[in-house]
């Protein structure tokens, strides 16, 4: 009974939102422009996105631009955005899409393809290669335009490693070398976790790409998926390896504790509280991390410049390239459903230029995809680790962005917090993963290695 | 709703064959009529739960035979798929586990929980004094009252490493566990017999101010003492009552989401699963709505069952 007053409640509430979405877009000539992003965390994305509305709307009189600020967490901001996609009065114009969901978004027909526009847009010389190709869906047309990329690597605490008596200038050159500094801090300044890798289920896609996949990718070539069979791997000693670093770590006392592993909060009390409070002395995590700590972020903690160091995280044995990193990064799309197209085209345009693309990536602490960007002297002078992450682009990797990933994924994370929690040893837990991804996506879709 | 249709039809029949005999075809027209004139009125309310409550379960029904989504190829056109969501929830090892865990949580805090905790308070109240009884129920129905989502948040900052609870025993010396790691069954549980113990209570109370005192001063003439006359005068006299409450808080606890979800969100790993949890975490977050609309409707049935049980045994009893 209850049952069905919430589904009453959710059909009646369902039902208002499809009338505001008729009201607002019954009013406006066909001259307003919906855009939906994701406001979460911190409100960098915010200021962006009312700025470009701001010059957008003065630059061009009589048309409007309704921002849509999604305030969900990523999994959540990926449903949202799904359900708002599926009906033509809630769907926006323009969306803000992360570039390993543009390949099903584009097959469920949520995604307009930009072929035409860019290919009479002079700046989209200025786009590099790999950018493009990041927008592309798998019939080979261009569904989003890139706003930045973004690496993966070390941070690590340089007070803290002065207490340890370890190096200012840190090069570890395989997984050895990490896990040995983070057990000499261990030793000799306590109080201080030693190292965090995201892990979990609470971590979400944080602990599948910035942990595990950061250490899976540096110890065998394809990872999770061979692209050129379109197979999912499975009996990997890669996979039992990498799950080996996380037992050391969290049974070993070397990582955070339950409380913040299980917390679903676990990036933000990360980067807002561990690091900035110096209870934390090495930290992989991504490029993007700085900008909490800007004076335009949420943290403000301008000191990190000088206490804060990184390194590339290193293969398993140092093996060819000696270095990995992971890559993924944001667009601008078009909703198929947009009634409004060629005005839609204007503002992804209008958003994306030089000015604001560098604007984008300096506050968001992005990598840029654009040529002039990058050659800008005002990008390199904003913080000092961009050259750095973005000299990682030459050894970074992709996930697979097939719609089966946000599943295997789970799988991964599920795998990392039955080893992490001491409930299964590595091999149980990769052999369990091997069964998953089976169950997934078929036997004949995976191969063993 | 229902039951009110049943009650006019039968007063309209009732009173038309006690009437003195009259041409039949005339009667006849004349009652068809009347019952016509009489239902006009109801139809926007039997309009409103086709559309509302018919509706949604049709196409969720409809829904669990597709393999419609929330991105990918099936987003654009979803396929008949016929039974294989059902073949491939009751292959997955996660279903038996959420429905294991369904059944416990269903168990422990409405069943168990919700009920007794419900029946021993609305008895003390009856016993304590007045005063007594008003700060009791005021501090019990505040817990009801709070909307799920507050309740729910509340539950986790009581049950949380640094929580209330462990503050309270860190008081005496005790270190408490990491409760929605270490035991989150227990704590979702618990938390949902507090939030919903004051219906329960409530529902109690009222049967037992209709139970004749009469009847259990003559128990205790005859000799019979407290626990007697609770078990052999007072329960059997509230039965429909203890059964009317059984079918509702069954039905409510069977579809809690937002407690379970916003206190360990399933976990950790999926040891506090259960089958609403599953079934949104497989339509929303894996994007497969047809899989977890199968989840739903399997959820539907079960409440389906349940409250036919429940129903049934009300039935007898009038009878």
């Amino acid at each position: 009974m209850k049952r069905s007053r919430v589904l009453v409640a959710v059909v009646a509430a369902s039902a208002l939102v499809a009338l505001a979405g008729c009201s607002s877009s019954g009013s406006n000539d066909g001259k307003t422009i919906k855009v939906a992003y994701q406001d979460f965390g911190t409100d960098l994305m915010a200021k962006f996105m009312a700025k470009a509305k701001a010059g957008f709307e003065k630059a061009n009189p009589g048309e409007k631009v309704t921002l849509v600020p999604i305030k969900a967490a990523e999994n959540d901001y990926y449903t949202k955005l799904s359900l708002m996609n599926r009906s033509a009065s809630t769907a926006p114009d323009v969306l803000y899409e992360d570039t390993f969901l543009i390949r099903s978004d584009a097959q469920a027909g949520y995604l307009e393809p930009l072929d035409s526009y860019v290919n009479k847009w002079d700046e989209w010389s200025q786009f590099y290669d790999n950018a493009k190709d990041a927008g592309k869906g798998d019939d080979g047309k261009i569904y989003g335009v890139s706003m930045g990329t973004d690496t993966r690597a070390l941070w690590y605490n340089k007070d803290i490693f002065a207490k340890a008596g370890l190096p200012a200038d840190w090069k570890p050159k395989d997984w050895n070398d990490v896990l040995d500094a983070a057990k000499t801090i261990k030793d000799k300044v306590p109080g201080v976790t030693p190292i965090n890798i995201f892990s979990g289920k609470a971590g979400g896609e944080a602990s599948s790409m910035q942990g595990f996949e950061m250490l899976l990718y540096g110890a065998s070539k394809d990872g999770l998926y061979d692209a050129s069979s379109g197979k999912w791997i499975t009996g990997s000693k890669a996979f039992t390896d990498s799950l080996d670093v996380l037992k050391e770590v969290y049974q070993g006392g070397l990582g955070p504790s339950q409380e913040i592993t299980s917390d679903t909060n676990y990036q933000n009390i990360v980067t807002s509280q561990l690091i900035p409070q110096g209870k934390l002395a090495i930290n992989l995590d991504g490029s993007w991390v700085a900008g909490t700590w800007q004076s335009t972020g949420d943290t403000n903690w301008p000191e990190w410049e000088k206490t804060m160091g990184v390194a590339p995280m290193p293969t398993q044995t140092g093996q060819e390239p000696g270095s990995i990193s992971m890559s993924g990064g944001w667009t601008l799309s078009m909703g198929s459903k947009s009634k409004v197209k060629d005005e839609a085209w204007k503002f992804i345009s209008y958003a994306l230029n030089k000015a604001n693309s560098l604007d984008f990536d300096i506050s968001l602490s992005q990598i840029p995809v654009r040529k002039d960007v990058a050659a800008d002297p005002a990008y390199a002078k904003s913080n000092p680790t961009s050259t750095f992450f973005a000299s990682l682009v030459d050894v970074t990797k992709f996930r697979p962005a097939t719609p089966d990933y946000s599943k295997i994924s789970n799988g991964i994370q599920v795998a990392m917090e039955s080893v992490m929690t001491g409930q299964q040893s590595p091999a149980e837990a990769a052999k369990a993963y091997d069964d998953t991804v089976v169950g997934i996506v078929g036997k004949d879709k995976t191969k063993s290695e | 709703m229902t039951s009110t249709i049943d009650a006019v039809a039968e007063g309209a029949s009732g009173r038309g064959t006690s009437r003195p005999p009259r041409p039949e075809r005339t009667a006849r027209s004349r009652r068809v009529r009347r019952s016509v004139a009489r239902t006009v009125p109801l139809i926007p309310a039997i309009g409103l739960l086709v559309v509302f409550l018919v509706g949604p379960i049709l196409s969720s029904f409809y829904g669990s035979f597709t393999n419609s989504s929330l991105t990918g190829a099936a987003a654009a056109s979803s396929e008949w798929v016929g039974l294989k969501n059902y073949i491939d929830l009751f292959n997955s090892p996660d279903f038996p586990v959420a429905v294991v865990l369904t059944l416990v949580f269903l168990i422990g805090s409405a069943v168990i929980g919700q009920n007794i905790v419900g029946m021993v308070l609305a008895l003390l109240m009856r016993a304590g004094g007045r005063v007594v009884g008003a700060i009791v129920s005021t501090f019990v129905v505040g817990a009801w009252v709070l909307p799920e989502i507050v309740a729910a948040f509340a539950s986790y900052a009581f049950f949380s490493q640094k929580g209330t609870l462990n503050a309270i025993l860190a008081m005496v010396g005790i270190t408490g566990p990491s409760w929605l790691f270490a035991f989150p069954m227990l704590a979702v549980i618990l938390a949902n017999t507090w939030r919903g113990a004051a219906f329960s209570m409530l529902v109690y109370s009222a049967a037992l101010q209709e139970v004749p005192p009469e009847i259990t001063e003559a128990a205790e003439v005859d000799g019979a003492n407290g626990i007697k006359r609770f078990f052999l005068v007072t329960l059997p006299m509230i039965r429909r009552s203890i059964s009317t409450n059984l079918m509702l808080i069954t039905l409510q606890t069977l579809s809690v989401f937002t407690l379970i979800y916003v206190m360990t969100g399933g976990g950790p790993g999926n040891k506090s699963m259960t089958l609403p949890v599953l079934a949104y975490q497989e339509a929303f977050k894996f994007s497969e709505l047809g899989y977890g609309t199968a989840i739903a409707t399997i959820l539907l049935l079960v409440g389906a069952v349940f409250a036919i049980v429940y129903v049934r045994a009300l039935k007898t009893e009038v009878d």
